[in-house]
């Protein structure tokens, strides 16, 4: 009794302090750290949004109060403060960032260089005040004019809030519900931004989108949400992210992607992921806590996921498909590397409903250091769908002796007129193939580079040519001073 | 070239090799022969590098260079080339792009430019038809999927290709038929000239056949017993490895 009373006093008095930089914080634009309605109220409205989403964020906001943070996850981490978080705060004022890339950290510094990445976009993946405007607006302005000619949307979602409400009202949270979980429903109440995009009946989008040379406002990268709706016989490559490592001061990220692909439609999501990963005690890296899922409702529809996760301190996130449509296919391709202290807790849930649905996983962990990896993955057939077929491949590549890699395949098949198959292997790097490498005259670090991109190159391939190129130097970044 | 001088090396504390004396001029080919355990492999990896093998007495001159106090990449940079008796699988490297990368380091030791892709495939177009290797050999992970045979073609492949100044082939005809010894052998002799040395360490006479040697030792016990030519290594076939060893105590 008496702990719950306590329990209540702290609560209240948490409350009281939010209230009160509530009212003075309302003038700066920023939230002071705290979730309750009235935020939610407050994102809302800054966002100009229609009263039925608000009433959506606030359902999302109920429904998450009644859940419990998942721990089922191979992931270890202290226990998250939510009312420690400020779920809102306007653009940055570039003032308050560095100067100069002086005053960035060396570290950082130096993956950008090996990386190759020119030095204004240094500057603007480090956050430094830069008055000029970049090539990439430009970019960008072309870019839209093409599309528009398709008739292809590609906007900040906030903007296809107001610009387009009937394909938002149909579709967000058609995949994943507010209530699908914890972070899905947080990410539901809180949601700042994210990209939109759609692509009419018939029209293969004509260039690659990418969440690069979308022109955005700051700070969307912690509740980010993505929906991406292709119509009948489109076609869509998307990619995520950037090979540079980018810092944040927001530690938890729970963003929430959703695609729908109708009939004959084909959805390919691809990601590079490299958020901070922490120092090599684990600290100060981010937490990614993604929901992405894909559902393929038409018929002959197709979705293929390919990611490779190389940053954030912990990752727990598996893109699925749903496999409605007869005929429909789910395809994931990952490469998943833990090095460091990181931990990832990554795989795939494929699940089959339509006739002659197939589904293919790839799976390509690699753990270095004291990194954790856990491929978890569920393929599930339910009665209807007869003819269904699944591939799964799940290797491990382990690189010293103080990590460690686990597989957790769940199957669950409700015919007896389907075919699903299942390899796993967990290997070394021996150190035969090391000294066979040396002995050709190859060092060390490019031995274990051309042995990891081997393991890799299944998954590279199926990546955009330029994407696979960066993620493979990335993997070579990551894995520097991994061995000896 | 080489100069080995009194070398005795050990594995996990069994001392195996026990005084090894022995000088390759440039432009020799040396034959190692000995029974199993004589210490013959041993040999080729100590020369190599490897570090399973302890070497605790003894010095390795190479090129006027200490080459025991060299890595394993170093060594092979400065020209030492070991043809592996069990070649290593690389799943998913690209033979072609393995070798290239091989190459294109030992080239960045010496100072020389990388070259590209297009330069390479003219490079290894005669020695693959001198190997008479299939295409879709060179496209496939470096010896995943390789017959016994393929392995040790790709390894003279690689030879031909990497120019060394040394050579070492630990039991190269092991697992051969005749026709791939043939071949095999063909390849080291296209190679061999006044500026290069081989040393080749089998069990039989065979290979000798197709690869005549200059010298020929015996290696017991981690000891070389007794040196001659082509002839010593027609008699060990002849009597047997027990025989000379006895006439070697007498």
């Amino acid at each position: 009794m008496k702990q719950e009373s306590e329990t209540e006093m702290l609560k209240e008095y948490a409350e009281q302090e939010y209230k009160y930089g509530f009212v003075t914080d309302i003038e700066s634009e920023t939230l002071p750290p705290g979730l309750n309605e009235e935020v939610i109220q407050f994102i809302s409205k800054k966002k100009g949004e229609p009263q039925w989403l608000t009433d959506w964020r606030l359902k999302a906001y109920k429904i998450w109060l009644k859940m419990e943070e998942p721990h089922w996850a191979n992931v270890e981490y202290p226990k998250i403060n939510y009312q420690a978080i400020s779920y809102y705060s306007a653009p940055k004022n570039m003032k308050d960032g560095p100067k100069s890339l002086d005053e960035v950290d060396p570290e950082l510094i130096k993956t950008y260089n090996k990386l190759g990445i020119p030095l204004e976009e240094q500057e603007i993946l480090a956050g430094v005040a830069v008055d000029a405007v970049f090539d990439s607006m430009s970019v960008a302005t072309t870019f839209k004019d093409r599309l528009a000619e398709k008739g292809v949307i590609f906007c900040p979602i906030s903007e296809a809030v107001k610009e387009h409400p009937e394909l938002i009202k149909k579709y967000l949270g058609s995949v994943v519900p507010q209530s699908d979980n914890f972070f899905a429903a947080l990410n539901s109440a809180v949601f700042t931004d994210g990209s939109f995009c759609y692509i009419p009946p018939g029209t293969r989008c004509p260039m690659e989108l990418s969440t690069y040379f979308r022109i955005n406002e700051p700070n969307t990268g912690q509740f980010e949400r993505t929906l991406i709706v292709a119509e009948k016989g489109a076609y869509v490559s998307y990619l995520e992210g950037c090979t540079a490592p980018k810092r944040d001061e927001n530690q938890l990220h729970a963003a929430v992607v959703e695609l729908v692909a109708l009939d004959d439609a084909e959805i390919k999501y691809s990601t590079v992921q490299n958020w901070y990963p922490g120092d090599k005690d684990g600290k100060g890296g981010i937490y990614n806590f993604v929901t992405k899922r894909g559902a393929c409702r038409g018929n002959s529809s197709k979705i293929t996921w390919t990611q490779v996760e190389t940053g954030s301190s912990i990752t727990w996130k598996y893109p699925s498909c749903i496999l409605q449509g007869d005929n429909s296919k789910g395809e994931f391709y990952s490469v998943a590397l833990s090095a460091l202290k990181q931990q990832a807790d990554t795989g795939t849930k494929m699940i089959h409903i339509g006739k002659n649905t197939k589904s293919t996983i790839i799976s390509k962990g690699i753990s270095a250091q004291k990194g954790q990896n856990t491929y978890r993955g569920q393929v599930m057939i339910k009665k209807s769908a007869t003819g269904a077929r699944n591939y799964s491949q799940c290797d491990s590549l382990l690189i010293g002796d103080q990590c460690g890699a686990h597989t957790f395949p769940y199957l669950d098949v409700k015919n007896t007129k389907s075919h699903i198959e299942h390899e796993a292997s967990t290997s070394k790097i021996g150190e035969d193939q090391i000294y066979y490498c040396k002995q050709r005259g190859i060092s060390e670090e490019d031995a274990i580079n051309l042995i990891v991109n081997g393991f890799c190159k299944e998954v590279f391939k199926e990546l955009p040519m330029e994407f696979a190129v960066e993620a493979q130097r990335l993997l070579e970044v990551s894995l520097e001073g991994s061995v000896g | 070239m080489l100069k080995i001088t009194n070398l005795h090396a050990s594995v996990e504390g069994n001392s195996i090799l026990k005084g090894i004396n022995l000088e390759v001029k440039a432009g020799e080919t040396h034959a190692i022969m000995g029974p199993n355990g004589s210490g013959k492999s041993t040999l080729a990896q100590v020369l190599a590098g490897h570090d399973d093998y302890e070497v605790d007495k003894g010095e390795v001159s190479y090129l006027g260079k200490d080459l025991l106090e060299m890595d394993v990449d170093e060594r092979a940079c400065e020209g030492v080339f070991l043809a592996f008796q069990y070649p290593v699988e690389l799943p998913g490297v690209n033979n072609t792009y393995f070798l290239k990368s091989a190459l294109n380091a030992q080239r960045k030791y010496r100072g020389e430019s990388e070259i590209d892709a297009m330069e390479f495939m003219d490079l290894i177009g005669d020695k693959i038809k001198l190997l008479n290797l299939k295409d879709s050999l060179l496209k496939r992970p470096v010896n995943e999927g390789f017959s016994g045979g393929e392995k040790k073609r790709n390894e003279i492949f690689q030879m031909a290709v990497l120019e060394p100044k040394l050579a070492l082939l630990d039991e190269t005809d092991s697992g051969l038929d005749i026709d791939a010894l043939r071949i095999v052998a063909g390849g080291v002799n296209a190679m061999r000239s006044k500026d290069n040395a081989t040393i080749i360490v089998t069990h039989y006479q065979r290979l000798l056949n197709y690869i005549v040697p200059d010298y020929v030792h015996v290696l017991v016990d981690g000891k070389i017993i007794s040196s001659g030519d082509k002839a010593l290594a027609l008699e060990l076939e002849e009597k047997g490895y027990d025989k000379i060893i006895e006439e070697s105590k007498a």
